[in-house]
């Protein structure tokens, strides 16, 4: 770490002051002067006052997980000087606002401080204390842009795309930032030893995050019906998607919508909405995190027993209860994969990121009308809320939807007598029929017990013989849902497993082992029930290490109790802290594992 | 649900309705309730209304959550999707459907339990969002499939099997429901075939959430004296407060010469529905009249039954959520998908 387009920098202020969209500038412009950019919003669950972080990390290498350390820190928020001052690695600045005297007591001797007078500078430029706070974050980013060599021209071209219209707005942003930059340079050394320099990388990338990639998703997947009770850090997923639908749903003769979003009470009802949408056809899903899936399980239940479609997606937060409700985790496996009472199961999906949460949201409608179950698209607040540097998304226009095994007139009229759980090619998966097509479908959908007719039942063999055939069921879809992703070397005796977004730590802490001599093969697994070949990798290996982000090795107990591989030859590696995974904290673990079997 | 597959017995000369059906058309499973349930006759007068309005049974979707009343959905029209859900929740599944398919006809039977105990949330947000349904609570006080337990229903006073008198407030779904602003608010009884068929079919009539209050006595539960849900109970203390005469669209219609006890409903598919006020002075358009006359009667320890309120105008969750007339279903999906080009052009917001 540390030198050009290498470092990270963190801004500390409160939230509710702004800070977020200087910020976004700051990351955007980087982004655009081609040097590939991540950023991170550790954020309080509150509106404001709190304090907030936001981490940028500059990497030409292209790696995009949690920066391990902090180069730079802009301290604007005095209640965590103490903590953000010790924050900075050795030889690293703190840049914080010198309108205000700082406790030579709270500096460190072996980091740069560097005052600038913020508060100072807006008080006399700008009228107001609403401009003068918002404006003293636009102040920062001015001074970033000189210590950083942030190209200034770039700047300049996202404040006009971003204010165009608003030529008071445009001119005082753009005020801020000379005030910023010209302090900068007359009293500091510009720019920093690290800094960013212009490439081209990112040309064929965009920045954006996972819950915006998720309602791009199901727009493109053609789902009509969303519902959904609003909870943190799924919120803006729905959102999204009521966005795009006004865009893209709206018939423009006569402005009606081509969609229904309905804001249920709670998640109970949410849930019930979506399958009575999938009932009749539509692609429907719902959006929700910890406590709203606590509340949907006995929907969950029926869903899975009645074999009816539904997208579910769950942006993961840290639990229990309502837990950390802007961290992130990924605690929720064991409740999804077993969700409701009696004997469940369900499928999961899960995206390393953005990019992947649009591909596998349209995998996630195939298969829940393919299989007539319940899916959830497992994502987390890193995933869903953060912007992550993206291929840009593309869209095949040949995609057609898989609908599933649906009996339609005509279908119904070739069959003597339609019955609802006959499973007639031995896939496990048996033909449905939409309400309002004919008569002759007709059937009853009920959570009781029924038999492969679809009839009451309290008959122990014809219950059993419907609840097996539902496991088989879901054997095809072990086999044909979305593979694991691996990333192979040579010589590897050590294998890593993870779902979901530590994948971007993975990856850089397998680089930093390989350095170190240690070579690791990795296999990302992407839909739960598990593809035979995860059983194959486990046993591969004299050292596997199971990555994941919550307190009791989830993952790796499904992987035990799912593939029969004993628990303990699985090695976790977890962390539950509620923050995206640092490759360090992965290095350092892996090796201190691997090093206590050499001894 | 329990049910038992019922031999249809066709009679040649049995009559047929406009879409040429029988009534035993229009029936379903053998019913498993207990014999006398009050259950069964509101089954027996669904059949008829639906036979009598020539309703395709297989356009009609039939929702229910879970309770003996909920099992009612499996006695009537085989040839219609049903649906058996969970306890108190049958209000979100039916939101659901009809939002992806506006096109059929919905009619949800739910106990009082199920509606005003675990279910009660739902219920109200649903007369909330107008979900255009047919929604019949058969009440008997009691939740009838656990053995007997009070019911949110269950009047001060009133007495269980065991003799335990009951000392909680009910919650009494047609004030419920007025106060909510629901559109059409009626309540009747299983054992008035006379006054129940023309409401139940007012009800489908009505675009929007059509709420009915059916005493539908238990009788293995809650039929003995000292109940007040009970088959003597209601017929001692019900008073036809409005009749209702539902006026098929097809028929010629004669409007009555107006005057004061004589209210013409025109529904939004062209049927129209002509109430007797029976109680002087009673207007069923007035909400306010309404809900302070169904509370004058509980404090008399009489049961106001008819079609006790009807707002013909009110908009359905499909207007209010302004969605295209074809169901949301059946659209094409190359009228869903925006496409590449499309996307192409959104990247450009990303960078
Ligand atoms: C979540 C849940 N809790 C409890 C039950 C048990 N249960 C089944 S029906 C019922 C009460 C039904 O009462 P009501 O809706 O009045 O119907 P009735 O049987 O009286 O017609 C209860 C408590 C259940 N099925 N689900
Ligand atoms: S227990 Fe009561 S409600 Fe249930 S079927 Fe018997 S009489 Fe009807
Ligand atoms: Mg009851």
């Amino acid at each position: 770490m540390s030198g050009v387009n290498d470092f990270a920098f963190k801004m500390a202020t409160v939230n509710g002051t702004g800070s977020a969209s200087a910020n976004s500038l700051l990351m955007q412009a980087i982004f655009r002067m081609g040097v590939p950019v991540t950023g991170k919003n550790i954020f309080p669950s509150n509106i404001q006052g709190l304090p907030t972080w936001y981490e940028i990390r500059v990497s030409d290498d292209g790696y995009t997980a949690r920066p391990g350390a902090i180069d730079l820190i802009v301290a604007l928020n005095p209640t965590t000087y103490a903590q953000d001052f010790a924050s900075v690695r050795p030889g690293g600045c703190v840049l914080y606002d010198s309108s205000w005297p700082l406790d030579p007591k709270a500096q460190r001797a072996d980091v740069t401080f560097l005052g600038v007078p913020l508060g100072d500078l807006c008080r006399d430029a700008f009228t107001g204390d609403r401009d003068r706070t918002l404006l003293r974050n636009v102040a920062y980013a001015g001074a970033l842009t000189a210590l950083l060599q942030i190209d200034r021209a770039v700047i300049e071209q996202t404040l006009t795309e971003k204010y165009g219209r608003k030529k008071s707005l445009l001119e005082a942003n753009r005020r801020a930032i000379q005030l910023g930059y010209d302090y900068a340079q007359a009293h500091f050394d510009c720019p920093l030893p690290f800094h960013c320099a212009p490439r081209d990388r990112t040309r064929e990338f965009v920045l954006m995050d996972g819950n915006t990639a998720c309602a791009l998703g199901a727009l493109y997947a053609g789902a009509t019906v969303g519902a959904w009770y609003p909870i943190t850090p799924s919120t803006s997923l729905m959102e999204s998607f009521k966005a795009l639908c006004q865009e893209h749903r709206v018939d423009r003769k006569t402005g009606l919508n081509k969609y229904c979003i309905l804001q249920a009470e709670d998640e109970l009802s949410a849930a019930g909405m979506v399958l009575g949408a999938g009932w009749m056809g539509a692609r429907s899903f719902t959006c929700t995190s910890g406590p709203g899936l606590s509340l949907m399980q006995e929907f969950l239940g029926l869903a899975y027993y009645t074999e009816l479609p539904g997208v579910f997606f769950n942006v993961q937060r840290a639990g229990p209860a309502t837990g950390m409700p802007t961290r992130t985790q990924q605690a929720d496996l064991f409740s999804m994969a077993y969700a409701s009472h009696g004997d469940t199961k369900h499928i999961m999906l899960f995206p390393a990121d953005p990019a992947e949460c649009f591909a596998l949201t349209v995998a996630a409608f195939d298969a829940t009308e393919r299989f007539q179950t319940p899916v959830f698209l497992v994502a987390d607040l890193d995933i869903g809320m953060n912007d992550w540097m993206i291929p840009r998304l593309q869209w095949d226009d040949r995609y057609a939807p898989d609908r599933g095994k649906v009996l339609d007139a005509a279908a119904l009229d070739q069959v003597q007598k339609f019955f609802r759980y006959v499973d007639t090619d031995g896939d496990g998966i048996a033909a449905r029929t939409l309400p309002g097509v004919d008569g002759k479908g007709a059937y009853f959908t009920r959570g009781s017990g029924h038999d492969r007719f679809g009839a009451y039942t309290e008959d122990g063999a014809a219950y059993q013989d419907v609840v097996d055939r539902i496991r088989r069921k879901f054997e095809t879809a072990a086999r044909a849902l979305p593979a694991p992703a691996y990333h192979r070397q040579d010589g590897a005796d050590i294998g890593i497993v993870l779902v979901g977004s530590p994948a971007a730590a993975v990856r850089e802490a397998v680089d930093r082992l390989r350095e170190q001599g240690s070579i690791a093969d990795v296999m990302r697994i992407r839909a739960f029930p598990f593809a035979p070949e995860v059983t194959d990798f486990l046993g591969r290996y004299q050292t596997v290490f199971v990555v994941e982000q919550n307190r009791d090795a989830q993952l790796r107990a499904l992987l035990a109790i799912e593939t029969g591989t004993p628990r303990d030859h699985m090695v976790s590696v977890l962390d539950y802290a509620g923050q995206p995974l640092t490759a360090g904290a992965l290095v350092s673990a892996m090796t201190t594992h691997l090093q206590g079997v050499a001894r | 649900m329990s049910s038992i597959a019922k031999p249809s017995v066709r009679h040649p000369s049995a009559r047929k309705n406009a879409i040429g059906l029988t009534k035993a058309d229009y029936e379903g499973a053998m019913s498993t309730l207990c014999a006398g349930c009050g259950h069964d006759s509101v089954t027996a007068s669904l059949i008829q209304a639906f036979w009598e309005l020539d309703l395709p049974p297989h356009k009609a979707a039939k929702m229910s959550g879970i309770g003996c009343s909920s099992k009612t959905t499996a006695y009537f029209m085989r040839q219609s999707h049903g649906f058996n859900s969970v306890h108190g929740r049958m209000p979100s599944v039916t939101t659901g459907a009809n939002a992806a398919n506006r096109d059929l006809t919905y009619i949800g039977i739910s106990g009082d339990g199920d509606s005003l105990n675990i279910g009660l949330g739902q219920m109200v947000h649903a007369i909330r969002r107008n979900v255009n349904m047919l929604y019949v609570i058969e009440n008997n006080g009691v939740y009838g499939l656990t053995k007997g337990q009070f019911s949110a229903t269950a009047d001060v006073g009133s007495k269980s099997k065991r003799g335990e008198v009951h000392e909680q407030a009910p919650i009494d779904p047609v004030l419920l429901a007025l106060t909510l602003g629901a559109t059409f608010v009626a309540r009747s009884f299983s054992g008035d075939k006379a006054q129940l068929v023309p409401i139940l079919k007012a009800g489908l009539a009505h675009r929007g959430f059509a709420l009915i209050d059916v005493i539908s006595p238990c009788v293995s539960f809650n039929d003995h004296e000292g109940s007040t849900k009970s088959y003597a109970y209601v017929r001692g203390h019900g008073v036809e407060t409005v009749a209702t005469d539902f006026v098929p669209l097809r028929r010629s219609i004669t409007v009555p010469a107006q005057h004061d006890e004589v209210t013409v409903v025109q529904m939004h598919d062209g049927h129209r529905v002509r109430l007797h006020a029976t109680a002087p002075g009673y207007d069923p358009a007035d909400r306010e009249a309404a809900y302070g006359y169904v509370r004058s009667c509980i404090g008399r320890e009489e049961l106001a039954t008819g079609l006790l309120f009807v707002d013909a105008a009110g908009r359905d969750m499909h207007d209010l959520n302004r969605t295209v007339p074809s169901p949301l279903a059946q659209l094409p999906f190359s009228s869903l998908c925006p496409g590449s080009a499309a996307l192409d052009a959104m990247m450009a917001r990303y960078r």
